[in-house]
Protein backbone atom coordinates (compact mmCIF):
# COMPACT_ATOMS: atom_id res chain seq x y z
CA UNK A 1 0.00 0.00 0.00
CA UNK A 2 2.83 2.29 1.32
CA UNK A 3 4.93 0.93 -1.35
CA UNK A 4 2.25 1.99 -4.37
CA UNK A 5 1.61 5.16 -2.77
CA UNK A 6 5.53 5.85 -3.48
CA UNK A 7 5.55 4.35 -6.52
CA UNK A 8 3.32 6.57 -7.72
CA UNK A 9 4.41 9.99 -6.45
CA UNK A 10 7.86 8.90 -8.11
CA UNK A 11 6.12 8.58 -10.98
CA UNK A 12 4.81 11.47 -11.34
CA UNK A 13 8.49 13.37 -9.91
CA UNK A 14 9.68 11.25 -12.72
CA UNK A 15 7.51 12.14 -15.64
CA UNK A 16 7.79 16.01 -14.68
CA UNK A 17 11.50 16.04 -14.66
CA UNK A 18 11.00 14.45 -17.78
CA UNK A 19 8.81 17.02 -19.06
CA UNK A 20 11.06 20.04 -17.83
CA UNK A 21 13.93 18.17 -19.62
CA UNK A 22 11.93 17.84 -23.04
CA UNK A 23 11.10 21.84 -22.72
CA UNK A 24 14.45 22.58 -22.11
CA UNK A 25 15.73 20.80 -25.00
CA UNK A 26 13.35 22.52 -27.15
CA UNK A 27 13.88 25.34 -26.11
CA UNK A 28 17.64 25.39 -26.46
CA UNK A 29 16.78 23.93 -29.96
CA UNK A 30 14.88 26.53 -30.57
CA UNK A 31 17.71 29.38 -29.58
CA UNK A 32 20.06 26.99 -32.08
CA UNK A 33 17.62 27.57 -34.77
CA UNK A 34 17.16 31.36 -34.64
CA UNK A 35 21.50 31.12 -33.99
CA UNK A 36 21.84 29.31 -37.38
CA UNK A 37 19.48 31.54 -39.22
CA UNK A 38 22.24 33.58 -41.00
CA UNK A 39 22.10 31.50 -43.88
CA UNK A 40 17.85 31.39 -44.42
CA UNK A 41 18.67 35.40 -44.95
CA UNK A 42 21.84 34.98 -46.92
CA UNK A 43 20.31 32.97 -49.17
CA UNK A 44 17.00 33.88 -49.01
CA UNK A 45 15.71 31.51 -51.77
CA UNK A 46 16.20 28.39 -49.57
CA UNK A 47 12.92 30.31 -47.46
CA UNK A 48 11.54 30.98 -50.73
CA UNK A 49 11.09 27.65 -51.68
CA UNK A 50 9.53 26.29 -48.26
CA UNK A 51 7.48 29.10 -48.74
CA UNK A 52 5.67 27.46 -51.54
CA UNK A 53 5.49 24.30 -49.44
CA UNK A 54 4.17 25.69 -46.12
CA UNK A 55 2.29 28.50 -47.09
CA UNK A 56 0.84 28.46 -50.81
CA UNK A 57 0.11 24.61 -50.44
CA UNK A 58 -2.03 25.93 -47.58
CA UNK A 59 -3.98 28.42 -49.01
CA UNK A 60 -6.91 26.34 -50.63
CA UNK A 61 -7.83 25.40 -46.84
CA UNK A 62 -7.50 28.60 -45.63
CA UNK A 63 -9.87 29.99 -48.53
CA UNK A 64 -12.23 27.26 -47.94
CA UNK A 65 -12.73 27.22 -43.95
CA UNK A 66 -12.51 31.45 -43.84
CA UNK A 67 -15.52 31.22 -46.55
CA UNK A 68 -17.32 28.76 -44.94
CA UNK A 69 -16.90 30.10 -41.42
CA UNK A 70 -17.46 33.79 -42.38
CA UNK A 71 -21.23 32.82 -44.18
CA UNK A 72 -22.12 30.89 -40.85
CA UNK A 73 -21.17 34.29 -38.78
CA UNK A 74 -23.24 35.94 -40.84
CA UNK A 75 -26.37 33.08 -40.68
CA UNK A 76 -25.82 33.38 -37.07
CA UNK A 77 -25.54 37.04 -36.86
CA UNK A 78 -28.23 37.71 -38.22
CA UNK A 79 -30.72 35.70 -36.99
CA UNK A 80 -29.59 37.11 -33.00
CA UNK A 81 -29.07 40.66 -34.54
CA UNK A 82 -32.41 40.80 -36.26
CA UNK A 83 -34.36 40.63 -32.98
CA UNK A 84 -33.23 43.33 -31.79
CA UNK A 85 -33.83 45.37 -35.29
CA UNK A 86 -29.93 45.89 -35.64
CA UNK A 87 -29.49 43.74 -38.63
CA UNK A 88 -27.13 46.34 -40.24
CA UNK A 89 -24.48 45.48 -37.85
CA UNK A 90 -23.89 42.08 -38.71
CA UNK A 91 -20.95 43.26 -41.16
CA UNK A 92 -19.68 44.08 -37.66
CA UNK A 93 -20.10 41.56 -36.01
CA UNK A 94 -18.56 39.17 -38.38
CA UNK A 95 -15.59 41.20 -39.02
CA UNK A 96 -14.52 42.04 -35.16
CA UNK A 97 -15.13 37.93 -34.63
CA UNK A 98 -12.47 37.23 -37.52
CA UNK A 99 -9.95 39.62 -37.24
CA UNK A 100 -9.73 39.79 -33.48
CA UNK A 101 -9.86 35.61 -32.58
CA UNK A 102 -11.42 33.24 -35.58
CA UNK A 103 -8.83 34.53 -38.31
CA UNK A 104 -5.82 33.56 -36.54
CA UNK A 105 -7.04 31.13 -33.92
CA UNK A 106 -9.02 28.59 -36.62
CA UNK A 107 -5.94 29.56 -39.16
CA UNK A 108 -3.48 28.53 -36.89
CA UNK A 109 -5.33 25.17 -36.06
CA UNK A 110 -5.73 24.86 -40.06
CA UNK A 111 -2.00 25.30 -40.71
CA UNK A 112 -0.56 23.14 -37.38
CA UNK A 113 -2.97 20.13 -39.35
CA UNK A 114 -1.74 20.79 -42.72
CA UNK A 115 1.70 22.56 -43.16
CA UNK A 116 2.94 21.84 -39.55
CA UNK A 117 2.36 18.01 -39.57
CA UNK A 118 3.95 18.17 -43.10
CA UNK A 119 7.32 19.80 -41.69
CA UNK A 120 7.32 17.34 -38.79
CA UNK A 121 7.08 14.30 -41.15
CA UNK A 122 9.96 15.39 -43.50
CA UNK A 123 12.41 16.25 -40.77
CA UNK A 124 11.25 13.05 -39.47
CA UNK A 125 12.21 10.93 -42.79
CA UNK A 126 15.34 13.01 -43.57
CA UNK A 127 16.36 11.78 -40.24
CA UNK A 128 15.24 8.50 -40.49
CA UNK A 129 16.73 8.21 -43.88
CA UNK A 130 20.01 9.76 -42.91
CA UNK A 131 19.67 12.03 -45.34
CA UNK A 132 20.59 14.85 -42.74
CA UNK A 133 23.19 12.44 -41.13
CA UNK A 134 24.85 12.98 -45.05
CA UNK A 135 24.64 16.65 -44.69
CA UNK A 136 26.19 16.91 -41.76
CA UNK A 137 29.28 14.48 -43.56
CA UNK A 138 29.21 17.07 -46.15
CA UNK A 139 29.85 19.89 -43.91
CA UNK A 140 26.87 21.48 -44.83
CA UNK A 141 25.09 21.94 -41.12
CA UNK A 142 21.53 20.65 -41.21
CA UNK A 143 19.59 23.03 -38.79
CA UNK A 144 20.87 25.93 -41.07
CA UNK A 145 19.99 24.25 -44.18
CA UNK A 146 17.25 22.41 -43.67
CA UNK A 147 15.45 23.59 -40.18
CA UNK A 148 16.30 27.28 -39.91
CA UNK A 149 14.10 27.87 -44.03
CA UNK A 150 11.35 25.91 -42.91
CA UNK A 151 10.78 27.85 -39.57
CA UNK A 152 11.39 31.21 -41.13
CA UNK A 153 8.74 29.61 -44.19
CA UNK A 154 6.01 29.03 -41.51
CA UNK A 155 6.70 32.33 -39.32
CA UNK A 156 6.35 33.80 -42.41
CA UNK A 157 3.51 32.38 -43.97
CA UNK A 158 1.03 32.43 -40.96
CA UNK A 159 0.03 35.97 -40.40
CA UNK A 160 -0.67 36.41 -44.32
CA UNK A 161 -2.73 33.07 -44.29
CA UNK A 162 -4.64 34.54 -41.14
CA UNK A 163 -5.15 37.78 -43.12
CA UNK A 164 -6.64 35.76 -46.13
CA UNK A 165 -8.50 33.83 -43.64
CA UNK A 166 -10.51 36.80 -42.05
CA UNK A 167 -10.64 38.55 -45.59
CA UNK A 168 -12.19 35.08 -47.05
CA UNK A 169 -14.65 35.12 -43.80
CA UNK A 170 -15.91 39.59 -44.66
CA UNK A 171 -16.69 37.73 -48.24
CA UNK A 172 -18.28 34.97 -46.87
CA UNK A 173 -20.45 37.19 -44.42
CA UNK A 174 -21.16 39.89 -47.27
CA UNK A 175 -22.61 36.83 -49.50
CA UNK A 176 -25.05 35.51 -47.28
CA UNK A 177 -26.62 38.41 -45.57
CA UNK A 178 -25.98 41.19 -48.61
CA UNK A 179 -26.14 38.74 -51.51
CA UNK A 180 -28.52 36.37 -50.33
CA UNK A 181 -30.91 37.80 -46.99
CA UNK A 182 -30.76 41.74 -48.55
CA UNK A 183 -29.30 43.59 -45.45
CA UNK A 184 -28.10 46.72 -47.01
CA UNK A 185 -24.93 46.84 -48.18
CA UNK A 186 -24.02 50.30 -47.40
CA UNK A 187 -24.90 49.82 -43.49
CA UNK A 188 -23.06 46.76 -43.64
CA UNK A 189 -19.70 48.31 -44.78
CA UNK A 190 -20.09 51.64 -43.15
CA UNK A 191 -20.80 50.23 -40.01
CA UNK A 192 -17.73 47.97 -40.12
CA UNK A 193 -15.84 50.44 -41.24
CA UNK A 194 -16.38 52.68 -38.40
CA UNK A 195 -16.33 50.12 -35.78
CA UNK A 196 -13.29 48.26 -36.79
CA UNK A 197 -10.15 49.89 -35.41
CA UNK A 198 -6.64 49.87 -36.97
CA UNK A 199 -4.84 49.37 -33.88
CA UNK A 200 -7.04 47.62 -31.13
CA UNK A 201 -8.69 45.35 -34.11
CA UNK A 202 -6.69 44.38 -36.99
CA UNK A 203 -3.00 45.23 -35.35
CA UNK A 204 -3.77 42.80 -32.50
CA UNK A 205 -4.87 39.93 -34.68
CA UNK A 206 -2.19 40.37 -36.63
CA UNK A 207 0.28 39.91 -33.86
CA UNK A 208 -1.73 37.10 -32.56
CA UNK A 209 -0.89 35.68 -36.07
CA UNK A 210 2.99 36.24 -35.23
CA UNK A 211 2.73 34.73 -32.14
CA UNK A 212 1.73 31.34 -33.18
CA UNK A 213 3.35 31.01 -36.66
CA UNK A 214 6.48 31.02 -34.05
CA UNK A 215 4.61 28.30 -31.96
CA UNK A 216 3.73 25.94 -34.68
CA UNK A 217 6.80 26.37 -36.92
CA UNK A 218 8.78 25.71 -33.31
CA UNK A 219 6.80 22.67 -32.50
CA UNK A 220 7.14 21.31 -35.64
CA UNK A 221 10.71 21.44 -36.70
CA UNK A 222 11.40 20.29 -33.31
CA UNK A 223 9.58 17.31 -33.16
CA UNK A 224 10.91 16.23 -36.49
CA UNK A 225 14.48 16.83 -35.72
CA UNK A 226 13.61 14.92 -32.28
CA UNK A 227 11.88 12.03 -33.65
CA UNK A 228 13.34 8.42 -33.40
CA UNK A 229 14.59 7.21 -36.43
CA UNK A 230 11.73 4.48 -37.17
CA UNK A 231 8.34 4.75 -39.36
CA UNK A 232 6.39 5.01 -35.58
CA UNK A 233 8.98 7.53 -34.44
CA UNK A 234 8.14 9.76 -37.52
CA UNK A 235 4.22 9.03 -37.21
CA UNK A 236 3.52 10.12 -33.59
CA UNK A 237 6.00 13.29 -34.11
CA UNK A 238 3.57 14.04 -36.39
CA UNK A 239 0.90 13.42 -34.11
CA UNK A 240 2.16 15.42 -31.65
CA UNK A 241 3.19 18.17 -33.62
CA UNK A 242 -0.50 18.91 -34.33
CA UNK A 243 -1.82 18.10 -30.80
CA UNK A 244 0.67 20.29 -28.65
CA UNK A 245 0.68 23.15 -31.14
CA UNK A 246 -3.46 23.15 -31.17
CA UNK A 247 -3.11 23.20 -27.08
CA UNK A 248 -0.10 26.04 -27.25
CA UNK A 249 -2.57 27.90 -29.87
CA UNK A 250 -5.56 28.02 -27.60
CA UNK A 251 -3.47 28.37 -24.55
CA UNK A 252 -1.67 31.25 -26.22
CA UNK A 253 -4.55 33.09 -27.47
CA UNK A 254 -6.07 33.02 -23.97
CA UNK A 255 -2.97 35.01 -22.36
CA UNK A 256 -2.87 37.06 -25.63
CA UNK A 257 -6.33 38.32 -25.09
CA UNK A 258 -6.43 38.99 -21.89
CA UNK A 259 -3.03 40.94 -22.31
CA UNK A 260 -4.38 42.89 -25.54
CA UNK A 261 -8.30 43.35 -24.68
CA UNK A 262 -8.49 43.35 -21.25
CA UNK A 263 -5.44 45.30 -20.56
CA UNK A 264 -4.10 43.35 -17.53
CA UNK B 1 54.92 17.40 -47.70
CA UNK B 2 51.89 15.33 -47.01
CA UNK B 3 52.21 12.34 -44.21
CA UNK B 4 51.82 9.23 -46.05
CA UNK B 5 49.59 8.01 -44.09
CA UNK B 6 46.23 9.36 -44.28
CA UNK B 7 44.22 7.81 -41.67
CA UNK B 8 45.26 6.63 -38.73
CA UNK B 9 42.88 4.83 -36.02
CA UNK B 10 44.71 4.04 -32.43
CA UNK B 11 43.18 1.31 -29.93
CA UNK B 12 39.67 2.57 -30.72
CA UNK B 13 37.02 1.66 -28.41
CA UNK B 14 33.52 2.41 -28.87
CA UNK B 15 29.98 1.52 -27.01
CA UNK B 16 26.53 2.07 -27.88
CA UNK B 17 24.94 2.94 -24.08
CA UNK B 18 27.16 0.45 -22.62
CA UNK B 19 27.36 -2.42 -25.01
CA UNK B 20 30.65 -2.21 -26.62
CA UNK B 21 30.93 -2.53 -29.88
CA UNK B 22 34.53 -1.70 -30.93
CA UNK B 23 37.60 -2.99 -28.91
CA UNK B 24 40.80 -1.62 -29.54
CA UNK B 25 41.06 -1.39 -33.27
CA UNK B 26 44.25 -0.32 -34.73
CA UNK B 27 44.34 0.76 -38.46
CA UNK B 28 46.42 2.55 -41.04
CA UNK B 29 45.36 3.81 -44.33
CA UNK B 30 47.70 5.32 -46.66
CA UNK B 31 47.41 7.99 -49.30
CA UNK B 32 46.92 5.96 -52.79
CA UNK B 33 45.46 3.12 -51.23
CA UNK B 34 42.50 0.78 -51.49
CA UNK B 35 41.11 -0.09 -48.10
CA UNK B 36 38.44 -3.24 -47.39
CA UNK B 37 36.80 -3.33 -44.45
CA UNK B 38 34.70 -6.76 -43.91
CA UNK B 39 32.71 -8.80 -41.44
CA UNK B 40 29.73 -10.35 -40.50
CA UNK B 41 26.57 -7.87 -40.19
CA UNK B 42 26.34 -5.76 -37.02
CA UNK B 43 30.06 -6.66 -36.32
CA UNK B 44 30.58 -2.22 -36.55
CA UNK B 45 31.41 -1.73 -39.60
CA UNK B 46 29.56 1.32 -40.12
CA UNK B 47 29.93 2.38 -36.77
CA UNK B 48 33.85 2.31 -37.73
CA UNK B 49 33.52 4.80 -40.49
CA UNK B 50 31.38 7.31 -38.72
CA UNK B 51 33.83 7.31 -35.85
CA UNK B 52 36.23 8.06 -38.76
CA UNK B 53 33.61 10.67 -39.91
CA UNK B 54 33.87 12.20 -36.60
CA UNK B 55 30.11 11.66 -36.42
CA UNK B 56 30.35 9.66 -32.94
CA UNK B 57 33.49 10.00 -30.27
CA UNK B 58 35.00 7.30 -29.25
CA UNK B 59 35.37 6.11 -25.83
CA UNK B 60 38.72 6.05 -25.80
CA UNK B 61 41.35 5.90 -28.46
CA UNK B 62 41.62 8.39 -31.50
CA UNK B 63 40.85 8.81 -34.82
CA UNK B 64 43.91 10.71 -36.87
CA UNK B 65 43.05 11.82 -40.13
CA UNK B 66 45.71 14.01 -42.00
CA UNK B 67 47.17 14.40 -38.94
CA UNK B 68 44.30 15.89 -36.84
CA UNK B 69 42.33 13.83 -33.96
CA UNK B 70 39.26 13.98 -35.44
CA UNK B 71 37.24 13.94 -31.83
CA UNK B 72 39.16 16.67 -30.91
CA UNK B 73 38.30 19.30 -33.10
CA UNK B 74 35.89 22.09 -32.86
CA UNK B 75 33.11 22.51 -35.30
CA UNK B 76 34.44 24.22 -37.82
CA UNK B 77 37.47 22.24 -37.98
CA UNK B 78 35.60 19.43 -38.01
CA UNK B 79 33.79 20.48 -41.18
CA UNK B 80 36.99 21.85 -42.58
CA UNK B 81 38.05 18.12 -42.95
CA UNK B 82 35.14 16.92 -43.57
CA UNK B 83 34.64 18.86 -46.98
CA UNK B 84 37.72 16.66 -48.24
CA UNK B 85 35.85 13.23 -47.04
CA UNK B 86 32.97 11.91 -49.26
CA UNK B 87 30.70 9.59 -47.65
CA UNK B 88 28.79 6.92 -49.32
CA UNK B 89 25.94 5.32 -46.81
CA UNK B 90 24.62 2.34 -47.04
CA UNK B 91 21.13 3.15 -48.23
CA UNK B 92 22.51 6.15 -50.47
CA UNK B 93 20.41 8.81 -48.19
CA UNK B 94 19.92 10.73 -51.52
CA UNK B 95 17.95 14.30 -50.44
CA UNK B 96 14.69 13.17 -51.74
CA UNK B 97 13.79 16.23 -52.05
CA UNK B 98 16.46 16.63 -55.05
CA UNK B 99 16.65 15.51 -58.45
CA UNK B 100 19.56 13.07 -59.19
CA UNK B 101 21.26 16.38 -60.76
CA UNK B 102 21.14 18.70 -57.80
CA UNK B 103 21.98 16.06 -55.45
CA UNK B 104 25.36 15.57 -57.27
CA UNK B 105 25.57 19.45 -57.47
CA UNK B 106 24.44 19.79 -53.97
CA UNK B 107 28.43 20.03 -52.24
CA UNK B 108 29.71 22.54 -55.30
CA UNK B 109 26.62 24.85 -54.83
CA UNK B 110 27.25 24.66 -50.97
CA UNK B 111 31.00 24.75 -50.97
CA UNK B 112 31.98 26.32 -54.20
CA UNK B 113 31.78 29.69 -56.34
CA UNK B 114 31.18 27.42 -59.71
CA UNK B 115 29.08 28.99 -62.26
CA UNK B 116 25.86 26.92 -62.97
CA UNK B 117 27.46 26.25 -66.45
CA UNK B 118 30.68 24.27 -64.95
CA UNK B 119 28.41 22.83 -62.38
CA UNK B 120 26.65 21.56 -65.07
CA UNK B 121 29.31 19.68 -66.65
CA UNK B 122 31.02 18.64 -63.93
CA UNK B 123 27.35 16.85 -62.42
CA UNK B 124 27.19 15.06 -66.14
CA UNK B 125 30.76 13.82 -65.78
CA UNK B 126 30.22 12.26 -62.38
CA UNK B 127 27.17 11.09 -63.47
CA UNK B 128 28.33 9.64 -66.58
CA UNK B 129 31.31 7.64 -64.47
CA UNK B 130 28.46 5.60 -62.69
CA UNK B 131 26.41 5.37 -65.87
CA UNK B 132 23.50 7.11 -65.29
CA UNK B 133 23.87 10.66 -67.20
CA UNK B 134 20.54 10.17 -68.67
CA UNK B 135 18.82 9.90 -65.66
CA UNK B 136 20.01 13.38 -64.22
CA UNK B 137 16.42 14.74 -64.41
CA UNK B 138 14.84 11.53 -62.12
CA UNK B 139 13.69 12.10 -58.48
CA UNK B 140 15.26 9.81 -56.07
CA UNK B 141 12.00 7.67 -55.33
CA UNK B 142 12.16 7.04 -59.20
CA UNK B 143 15.56 4.94 -58.59
CA UNK B 144 16.02 1.35 -58.55
CA UNK B 145 18.19 0.49 -55.06
CA UNK B 146 20.95 0.31 -57.09
CA UNK B 147 20.49 2.91 -59.04
CA UNK B 148 20.35 5.23 -55.90
CA UNK B 149 23.21 3.74 -54.97
CA UNK B 150 25.42 4.99 -57.84
CA UNK B 151 24.16 8.29 -57.87
CA UNK B 152 25.19 8.55 -54.21
CA UNK B 153 28.39 7.13 -55.46
CA UNK B 154 28.67 10.45 -58.18
CA UNK B 155 27.63 13.03 -55.22
CA UNK B 156 30.37 11.32 -53.04
CA UNK B 157 32.96 11.68 -55.27
CA UNK B 158 30.95 15.19 -56.46
CA UNK B 159 34.30 17.53 -55.07
CA UNK B 160 37.19 15.08 -55.41
CA UNK B 161 37.62 14.63 -51.96
CA UNK B 162 40.99 12.61 -50.58
CA UNK B 163 39.38 10.33 -48.53
CA UNK B 164 36.27 8.21 -49.45
CA UNK B 165 33.97 6.05 -47.21
CA UNK B 166 31.73 3.45 -49.38
CA UNK B 167 29.56 1.79 -47.06
CA UNK B 168 28.75 -1.39 -48.81
CA UNK B 169 28.51 0.42 -52.13
CA UNK B 170 28.30 -3.15 -54.14
CA UNK B 171 25.25 -4.44 -52.46
CA UNK B 172 22.39 -4.30 -54.82
CA UNK B 173 24.55 -3.73 -57.60
CA UNK B 174 24.35 -6.37 -61.18
CA UNK B 175 27.72 -7.73 -61.85
CA UNK B 176 28.41 -5.27 -64.58
CA UNK B 177 27.84 -2.05 -62.73
CA UNK B 178 30.05 -3.73 -59.47
CA UNK B 179 32.53 -4.64 -61.83
CA UNK B 180 32.39 -1.02 -63.51
CA UNK B 181 32.25 0.38 -59.95
CA UNK B 182 34.88 -1.36 -58.53
CA UNK B 183 37.19 -0.60 -61.03
CA UNK B 184 36.23 3.21 -61.24
CA UNK B 185 37.04 3.47 -57.39
CA UNK B 186 40.26 1.59 -58.16
CA UNK B 187 40.86 4.16 -61.01
CA UNK B 188 40.06 7.33 -59.39
CA UNK B 189 42.10 6.45 -55.97
CA UNK B 190 44.68 5.96 -58.40
CA UNK B 191 44.53 9.38 -60.49
CA UNK B 192 43.82 11.76 -57.90
CA UNK B 193 45.93 10.05 -54.99
CA UNK B 194 43.00 9.79 -52.46
CA UNK B 195 42.29 6.87 -50.26
CA UNK B 196 39.43 4.57 -50.47
CA UNK B 197 37.70 2.66 -47.54
CA UNK B 198 35.44 0.23 -48.62
CA UNK B 199 32.80 -1.52 -46.40
CA UNK B 200 31.58 -4.95 -48.14
CA UNK B 201 30.89 -8.30 -48.37
CA UNK B 202 31.65 -9.05 -51.75
CA UNK B 203 35.15 -10.65 -51.12
CA UNK B 204 35.62 -12.16 -54.54
CA UNK B 205 35.10 -8.56 -56.53
CA UNK B 206 36.64 -6.22 -53.80
CA UNK B 207 40.08 -8.57 -53.56
CA UNK B 208 40.30 -7.85 -57.14
CA UNK B 209 40.40 -3.90 -56.43
CA UNK B 210 42.23 -3.62 -52.75
CA UNK B 211 45.30 -3.09 -51.32
CA UNK B 212 44.64 -4.02 -48.21
CA UNK B 213 42.10 -6.10 -45.87
CA UNK B 214 40.86 -6.00 -42.12
CA UNK B 215 38.38 -8.35 -41.29
CA UNK B 216 36.35 -7.15 -38.26
CA UNK B 217 34.38 -9.33 -35.70
CA UNK B 218 33.49 -9.57 -31.99
CA UNK B 219 34.65 -5.58 -32.24
CA UNK B 220 37.96 -6.76 -32.54
CA UNK B 221 40.23 -6.76 -35.66
CA UNK B 222 40.17 -10.95 -36.49
CA UNK B 223 42.49 -10.52 -39.16
CA UNK B 224 44.35 -8.49 -42.09
CA UNK B 225 46.35 -8.71 -44.95
CA UNK B 226 47.14 -8.15 -48.41
CA UNK B 227 44.94 -9.97 -50.71
CA UNK B 228 47.03 -12.42 -51.77
CA UNK B 229 47.77 -13.29 -47.81
CA UNK B 230 44.22 -13.17 -47.23
CA UNK B 231 43.83 -15.59 -50.25
CA UNK B 232 46.40 -17.89 -49.19
CA UNK B 233 45.68 -17.58 -45.45
CA UNK B 234 44.89 -20.58 -43.37
CA UNK B 235 42.50 -19.05 -40.59
CA UNK B 236 39.46 -20.93 -40.63
CA UNK B 237 37.80 -18.06 -40.39
CA UNK B 238 39.33 -15.96 -43.42
CA UNK B 239 39.15 -18.90 -45.33
CA UNK B 240 35.48 -19.69 -45.14
CA UNK B 241 34.96 -15.72 -45.53
CA UNK B 242 37.29 -15.59 -48.65
CA UNK B 243 35.60 -18.93 -50.26
CA UNK B 244 32.05 -18.09 -49.19
CA UNK B 245 31.75 -21.32 -47.55
CA UNK B 246 29.00 -21.41 -45.70
CA UNK B 247 29.35 -24.37 -44.13
CA UNK B 248 32.70 -23.89 -42.99
CA UNK B 249 33.55 -25.08 -39.03
CA UNK B 250 33.37 -21.54 -38.41
CA UNK B 251 30.09 -19.73 -38.57
CA UNK B 252 31.64 -16.86 -40.03
CA UNK B 253 30.72 -14.30 -37.81
CA UNK B 254 32.93 -14.99 -34.59
CA UNK B 255 36.70 -14.95 -34.57
CA UNK B 256 39.10 -17.86 -34.02
CA UNK B 257 40.16 -16.08 -30.41
CA UNK B 258 36.50 -16.29 -29.69
CA UNK B 259 35.62 -19.65 -31.10
CA UNK B 260 38.26 -21.52 -29.04
CA UNK B 261 36.46 -19.49 -26.14
CA UNK B 262 33.18 -20.83 -26.99
CA UNK B 263 32.24 -22.88 -23.73
CA UNK B 264 30.09 -25.87 -25.58
CA UNK B 265 33.67 -26.62 -27.54
CA UNK B 266 36.09 -26.41 -24.99
CA UNK B 267 34.21 -28.77 -23.31
CA UNK B 268 33.96 -31.13 -26.34
CA UNK B 269 38.26 -30.68 -26.20
CA UNK B 270 38.78 -31.41 -22.89
N1 LIG C 1 22.33 4.31 -32.93
C1 LIG C 1 22.58 3.12 -32.35
N2 LIG C 1 22.23 2.89 -31.08
C2 LIG C 1 22.49 1.73 -30.48
N3 LIG C 1 23.09 0.68 -31.08
C3 LIG C 1 23.45 0.83 -32.37
C4 LIG C 1 23.21 2.05 -33.08
N4 LIG C 1 23.69 1.91 -34.33
C5 LIG C 1 24.20 0.67 -34.39
N5 LIG C 1 24.06 0.02 -33.24
C6 LIG C 1 24.52 -1.35 -32.94
O1 LIG C 1 25.91 -1.38 -33.15
C7 LIG C 1 26.28 -2.58 -33.76
C8 LIG C 1 27.16 -2.31 -34.96
O2 LIG C 1 26.37 -1.66 -35.94
P1 LIG C 1 26.95 -1.32 -37.36
O3 LIG C 1 28.22 -0.58 -37.20
O4 LIG C 1 25.87 -0.63 -38.10
O5 LIG C 1 27.21 -2.75 -37.98
P2 LIG C 1 27.62 -3.15 -39.47
O6 LIG C 1 28.94 -3.85 -39.33
O7 LIG C 1 26.58 -4.12 -39.95
O8 LIG C 1 27.68 -1.93 -40.28
C9 LIG C 1 25.01 -3.34 -34.10
O9 LIG C 1 24.91 -4.42 -33.21
C10 LIG C 1 23.93 -2.36 -33.88
O10 LIG C 1 22.83 -3.02 -33.30
MG1 LIG D 1 26.58 -1.30 -41.80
Amino acid sequence: MFKHLAASIRGVGHRTTEGIWQLGHATRFFLLVLLKSGTSFRRFGLVIRELYYVGVLSLIIIVVSGLFVGMVLGLQGYETLQKYGSESAVGTLVALSLVRELGPVVAALLFASRAGSAITAEIGLMKATEQLAAMGMMAVDPVARVVAPRFWAGVISMPFLAAIFSVMGVFGGYLVTVTFIGVDAGSFWSQMQSNVDFRIDILNGFIKSCFFGVAVTAIAVFEGYDSPPTAEGVSGATTRTVVTSSLVILGLDFILTAFMFRGI
Amino acid sequence: MTPEVLVEVSDLNFSYNTRPILKGINMTMKRGQVIAIMGGSGSGKTTLLRLIGGEVVPSSGYVKVSGQVVHQLDRDALFEIRRKMGMLFQFGALFTDLSVFDNVAFQMREHTDLPESMIRDLVLMKLHAVGLRGAHHLMPAELSGGMARRVALARSIALDPMLIMYDEPFTGLDPISLGVIGSLIRRMTDTLGMTSVIVTHDVQESLKIVDYVYFIADGVIAAHGTPAEVRDSVAPFVHQFVHGEVDGPVPFHYPAQSYRRDLNLEKALV
